[in-house]
C-alpha cells in the first residue's frame, strides 16, 4: 500500500536536548497509526515538525510520496494535513459554521457566503459521518462535540491526513467510544489517522500499527495483534533500566513530611488525589512515578499549600500545616521546585537576585524585619551563583535572559540554599542538558545526605530509579504501588504507571 | 560559533563596560518618553500649519511664558496633585491592578476631608493631620470597595473602580447639599463650611521668594508640594526597600510564581487597592488648602491625568515627577495660547494624547531591544566561560 506519510532521519536538537533523534515513521495510507511515548519521549516535537510548525534539524519528510518541506502549518495544511490540538482551539461565542470557516471564510464580492459554506460543512459532516448543529454555539456544546467541531474544521480544509494529539485524554469514556467510531468511519473513507496517545488498552483497541518513541528514538513499529499491554508498557518504558545508584543510605527514623489520607477535589468535586498516604523521613527521596496527569501536580499543590485539601491531613517536622498558608509552610521548611520554571518559578522580567529571593522574601538574608536587604540578596545571590555554576554575565541581568538549565540550576540553588527539611522537586531536571542535570542530582544528593527529605515527582525514570530510596507509583489520583528502586523491573513498573497491572 | 560571535567583539567585559553598560541602560530609559514627546512635537507643529497657525509662534509663546517665575510656580501647583494622583495609579499598576478609580477616590475623599475639616477647630498640626487622615482613609475605603469586590467575588476591577467613579459623583452631588454651610449662599459660596485657617497647610512661597524674588499677583507655592513629596519617597522606599514592595512587584510579574512564593494573592490585591485608594485620597487636598472648602465646581480629571503620568513615567517616582510638571507645563501653555490666540488650545489635548499614544509604543520597542541586547550579552558571557 502506498504511504501517506513517510519520515527518514528527523532529528531536532533544542539547546542541550535532542528531542528527536534520527526518528523513522512510515504511515500507510488509510490507516489509523497510532504514536506512543512517555512525557518527553519527543512523540509533541515529531508532530509538530510533521505540521509545520518547527522545522528538523536533519532528516526528509515525503507526504503521498513526494518529497516536502513546510515552514508553516499553512503548507502542512496545502499539503492535507490538519492536526487537532489537544487544547482545543475554538471560539465559545462563535457558532460551530463560524468556527469551521474562521480563516477560510468563503467570500463572495467580499462578504462571507454563508449558503456556500453551509453546505460545504454539511457535505463534509454527511461524508465523513460527523453530525454536529452547525448553527449551535460551542460553548453550549459537549467537549466531546467540540473536539468533532475541531475534526470538522480541519477536514473541511481538505484535510486527508488527521494527526490527533491525545485526543482522549479529555474525554469520559463513552465519548472515548463515540470518538473511535468517528475515526473507523473516517478511515473508511479514506481518511489517514495519526494519533497520539499513552493509554495503551486504547492504543489495541483502535490502531492499525503502534510506533513507540523513546527518549526521542523511534524503539519499534508493531501490530495491535501482536503485543500486550505489557509488551507495550516495557517499550515505552524501556527494557534497560540502570540499576541503582549504589550510595549509601540515608533514611533516618524522624518523618520530615507526612501526607495521611489526603484528598483533593477538582472543580468538578471528582477526586484528583485520592485518599493518598506517604511518609518521608529525613534523608530520604521518596519519587512518584506516574504518567502525567494522574494527580502529581495536585499532590504538589496541596502539600504547598496552593490547592486545598478537601481531607486528610498534611504535617511537617510533626506539626500540623494542612491548614497553614503557603508563607508558612515555605517559611516553615519547604523548598519547591515547581514542574513549570517560568509558570511558577520565576520572575522573567527581574534581575536574578530577585528571583533569587523568591519564597525566601521573608527570611534571612533576603529579608529583616519589614525590610527587603538589597546587600543580603545581591551576595546569597553571588554565592548560589558560583556554587551552582550558574552561567551569566553577571546578577543584574533580568532571568529571561538565562538558559533552561541556569535557569533551572537557579531555582535549585534558591531552594536548596535555604537548607529545607523538605524539598518537593517536579521534574527538576527536564528540559535541561545532560551536564546541568548531572549537577542538579549532586546537588539534591548531597542535601539528602545532610537530612533533607525529598518528593521528587519525575517522567524521567533514570532519574526516578537513580535518586530515589523509594517509588511509590501513582494512577488516577491513587497510590497503586510502593517499589523498591534497586529491584524494579521496567515491566512492573510500566504495568503500574499505565494501569495495566490492574 | 565564532561566526556568531563576530559581532559582538565589544561584549566582552572590559573595565569600561560597566560604565557603558549604565549609560546605555539611562539611555534606553530615556528613548521612549523623549521620543514620544518629540513626535508629539512634530505631530502638533504639522497640524498647527494645517490649521492655519503659526507653530514656533505659539512654541515661543509657550516657553516665554514658562520662563516667568510665576508660571512655574504655578506649574508645580497643578503638578503637585497630578504626581500624587500618578502614584496611586502607579501602585496598583506594580501588581497588575487598573485602579481606574483614583477620579472618585479623590473626590470623596475631598468632600469628607473637606467636611469634617470644616467643622473642627483644633491646634494647627492636629488640624491638619486630622484633614490628611480623613482623605486617606475615604480614599481607602473607597477604593476597598471595589478592592473586595475584586478579591471576594471575582469582579474585574477595572469595571469595579469605573462604576464606583459614577456612584461617587451622585453620593457627592448629594452630600454637597445636605453638608452646605449655613447662611446666605450668595454670601458665603456654595460648598462645606470654609476650614478655619488652623487647618490650613502654610503656603512655601517662602523658597522661591528667598531663592530668587517676591512673587507678583495672588500665586503662592502650595505647601501640599511637601506631602507630594514625601508620597513619593515613601512610594520609592516600600516598593524597593521592603519585603511589602517586593512581594507587590513580585505579583505583578508572576501572580502563580509569586503565590507559591509564599505571596498570599487576595491579600495583597487587597492591599494595593486600598494603598492606591489612599494616597489617591490626597490628590485633592490640594485644592482644599487652595479654596479652603470643598465646593461643585471641585477640580476634575486629576485622577484620569495621573493613570497617564503614570504611564508616562513608568511608574516610576522620578518618571512620574517629570510626567506631572510635563502635564503642568502643557496645562500651563494651553492657558497662555488661549489668551495670546496664537493657537487653538485644544492642540494641548492633541498633544498630550500622541505622547501617551507613542510612548507606548515606544517602551514596547525598547523592551525589546533591550531583551535581545541582554541575551546576547549573557550568550556572549555563556560562550567565553565555556570556551
Amino acid at each position: 500500500m502506498a504511504l501517506a506519510i513517510e519520515l527518514k532521519g528527523i532529528t531536532k536538537r533544542f539547546p542541550g536536548v535532542v528531542a528527536n533523534d534520527d526518528v523513522n515513521l512510515a504511515v500507510e495510507t488509510g490507516e489509523i497509526h497510532a504514536v506512543c511515548g512517555e512525557n518527553g519521549a519527543g512523540k509533541s516535537t515529531l508532530m509538530k515538525i510533521l505540521y509545520g510548525m518547527q522545522g528538523p534539524d536533519e532528516g526528509t519528510m515525503h507526504v503521498d510520496g513526494k518529497t516536502m518541506t513546510f515552514t508553516s502549518p499553512a503548507d502542512a495544511i496545502a499539503a492535507g494535513i490538519g492536526m487537532v490540538h489537544q487544547h482545543f482551539m475554538l471560539a465559545g461565542n462563535l457558532s460551530v459554521l463560524e468556527n469551521v470557516i474562521l480563516g477560510s471564510e468563503p467570500t463572495r464580492s467580499g462578504v462571507i457566503d454563508q449558503t456556500t459554506a453551509r453546505a460545504h460543512l454539511i457535505e463534509v459532516g454527511a461524508a465523513y459521518g460527523l453530525e454536529v448543529d452547525p448553527d449551535e454555539f460551542v460553548e453550549n456544546l459537549e467537549v466531546g462535540e467540540r473536539q468533532r467541531v475541531e475534526i470538522i474544521k480541519v477536514l473541511y480544509r481538505g484535510a486527508k491526513i488527521l494527526i490527533l494529539d491525545e485526543p482522549t485524554a479529555v474525554l469520559v469514556p463513552h465519548e472515548v467510544d463515540e470518538l473511535f467510531r468517528n475515526m473507523r468511519e473516517l478511515k473508511a473513507d479514506g481518511a489517514t489517522i495519526l494519533f497520539i496517545d499513552h493509554k495503551l488498552e486504547e492504543v489495541l483497541e483502535i490502531a492499525d500499527t503502534i510506533t513507540v518513541l523513546r527518549h526521542g528514538q523511534t524503539v519499534a513499529t508493531v501490530k495491535p495483534a501482536e503485543v500486550t499491554t505489557g509488551d507495550l508498557a516495557e517499550l515505552m518504558v524501556g527494557s534497560q533500566l540502570p540499576t541503582s545508584q549504589t550510595s549509601k543510605s540515608t533514611v533516618t527514623n524522624d518523618v520530615a513530611l507526612g501526607v495521611e489520607n489526603l484528598t483533593v477535589l477538582d472543580d468538578d468535586n471528582r477526586p484528583v488525589v485520592d485518599s493518598v498516604n506517604l511518609q518521608i523521613h529525613r534523608g530520604e527521596i521518596v519519587g512518584i512515578a506516574g504518567v502525567e496527569g494522574n494527580g502529581q501536580t495536585e499532590l504538589v499543590e496541596a502539600i504547598i499549600g496552593t490547592a486545598r485539601a478537601s481531607t486528610g491531613s498534611i504535617t511537617l517536622c510533626g506539626d500540623d500545616i494542612t491548614h497553614q498558608s503557603v508563607r508558612h509552610r515555605r517559611s516553615g521548611g519547604i523548598g519547591l521546585v515547581p514542574q513549570d520554571r517560568h509558570e511558577e518559578g520565576l520572575l522573567l522580567e527581574a534581575p536574578l537576585w530577585e528571583n533569587a529571593a523568591l519564597g525566601h522574601q521573608m527570611k534571612m538574608p533576603f529579608g529583616r524585619g519589614v525590610w527587603f536587604d538589597r546587600p543580603g540578596a545581591r551576595d546569597q545571590t553571588e554565592m548560589i551563583r558560583s556554587k551552582f555554576d550558574i552561567r551569566s554575565p553577571d546578577i543584574e541581568v533580568s532571568a529571561q535572559t538565562l538558559s533552561g538549565g541556569n535557569q533551572q540550576k537557579l531555582i535549585i540553588g534558591r531552594e536548596l540554599s535555604a537548607e529545607p527539611d523538605v524539598l518537593i522537586a517536579a521534574h527538576p531536571t527536564r528540559g535541561i542538558d545532560v551536564g546541568a542535570q548531572a549537577a542538579v542530582w549532586d546537588h539534591i544528593r548531597t542535601a539528602r545526605a545532610d537530612g533533607m527529605g525529598t518528593l521528587l515527582i519525575s517522567a524521567d525514570l533514570d532519574e526516578l530509579i537513580g535518586l530515589s530510596d523509594t517509588i511509590l507509583v501513582m494512577y488516577k489520583g491513587k497510590l497503586v504501588a510502593t517499589v523498591d528502586p534497586a529491584s524494579v523491573t521496567p515491566r512492573e513498573l510500566g504495568s503500574y504507571m499505565t494501569g495495566a497491572a490492574q | 560559533m565564532t561566526g556568531l560571535m563576530d559581532p559582538l567583539p565589544k561584549m566582552t567585559p572590559s573595565p569600561s563596560t560597566a560604565a557603558d553598560s549604565t549609560q546605555r541602560r539611562l539611555l534606553m530609559a530615556l528613548a521612549a518618553p523623549v521620543g514620544a514627546i518629540t513626535f508629539s512635537f512634530i505631530a502638533a507643529t504639522i497640524m498647527l500649519f494645517i490649521a492655519g497657525s503659526n507653530p514656533f509662534e505659539a512654541y515661543g509663546d509657550m516657553l516665554g511664558h514658562a520662563s516667568k517665575l510665576e508660571t512655574q510656580v504655578s506649574m508645580i501647583n497643578r503638578a503637585t496633585p497630578l504626581y500624587i494622583s500618578g502614584v496611586a495609579a502607579a501602585i496598583g499598576f506594580k501588581m497588575n491592578l487598573f485602579n481606574i478609580g483614583v477620579e472618585g477616590q479623590y473626590r470623596m475623599a475631598a468632600i469628607f476631608a473637606a467636611y469634617v475639616g470644616g467643622a473642627v477647630a483644633l491646634p494647627g498640626v492636629f488640624h491638619i493631620g486630622l484633614i490628611i487622615v480623613v482623605a486617606m482613609l475615604v480614599g481607602a475605603a473607597w477604593a476597598g470597595l471595589a478592592g473586595v469586590l475584586y478579591t471576594h467575588r471575582g469582579i474585574n476591577e477595572v469595571i469595579a473602580t469605573i462604576m464606583l467613579n459614577g456612584v461617587a459623583l451622585g453620593v457627592i452631588a448629594w452630600l454637597v447639599r445636605s453638608w452646605q454651610a449655613e447662611g446666605n449662599i450668595a454670601q458665603v459660596g456654595v460648598g462645606t463650611e470654609r476650614i478655619e485657617s488652623s487647618g490650613i497647610i502654610p503656603n512655601l512661597s517662602w523658597i522661591p521668594e528667598t531663592l530668587f524674588r517676591d512673587l507678583t499677583g495672588t500665586g503662592e507655592l502650595t505647601g501640599v508640594l511637601i506631602i507630594a513629596i514625601a508620597v513619593g519617597v515613601i512610594y520609592h522606599v516600600l516598593l524597593n526597600r521592603t519585603i511589602f514592595g517586593f512581594e507587590l512587584r513580585a505579583s505583578g510579574l508572576n501572580p502563580r510564581a509569586a503565590r507559591a512564593g509564599g505571596v498570599p494573592p487576595r491579600r495583597m490585591a487587597l492591599t494595593a487597592m486600598l494603598l492606591s485608594g489612599g494616597i489617591g485620597g490626597l490628590v485633592g487636598i490640594a485644592e482644599i488648602m487652595d479654596k479652603g472648602r470643598y465646593n461643585p465646581n471641585f477640580v476634575g480629571g486629576l485622577g484620569f491625568n495621573g493613570i497617564g503620568i503614570a504611564l508616562l513615567g513608568r511608574n516610576h517616582p522620578a518618571g512620574i515627577a517629570v510626567g506631572a510638571l510635563l502635564w503642568a507645563f502643557l496645562e500651563a501653555s494651553s492657558d497662555i495660547l488661549q489668551n495670546q490666540g496664537t493657537a487653538p488650545k485644544e492642540i494641548i489635548d492633541i498633544m498630550r494624547g500622541v505622547i501617551l499614544l507613542t510612548v507606548v509604543i515606544g517602551y514596547e520597542v525598547v523592551s525589546r531591544i533591550r531583551k535581545r541586547d541582554e541575551a546576547a550579552r549573557a550568550a556572549a558571557r555563556l560562550t567565553e566561560s565555556t570556551s
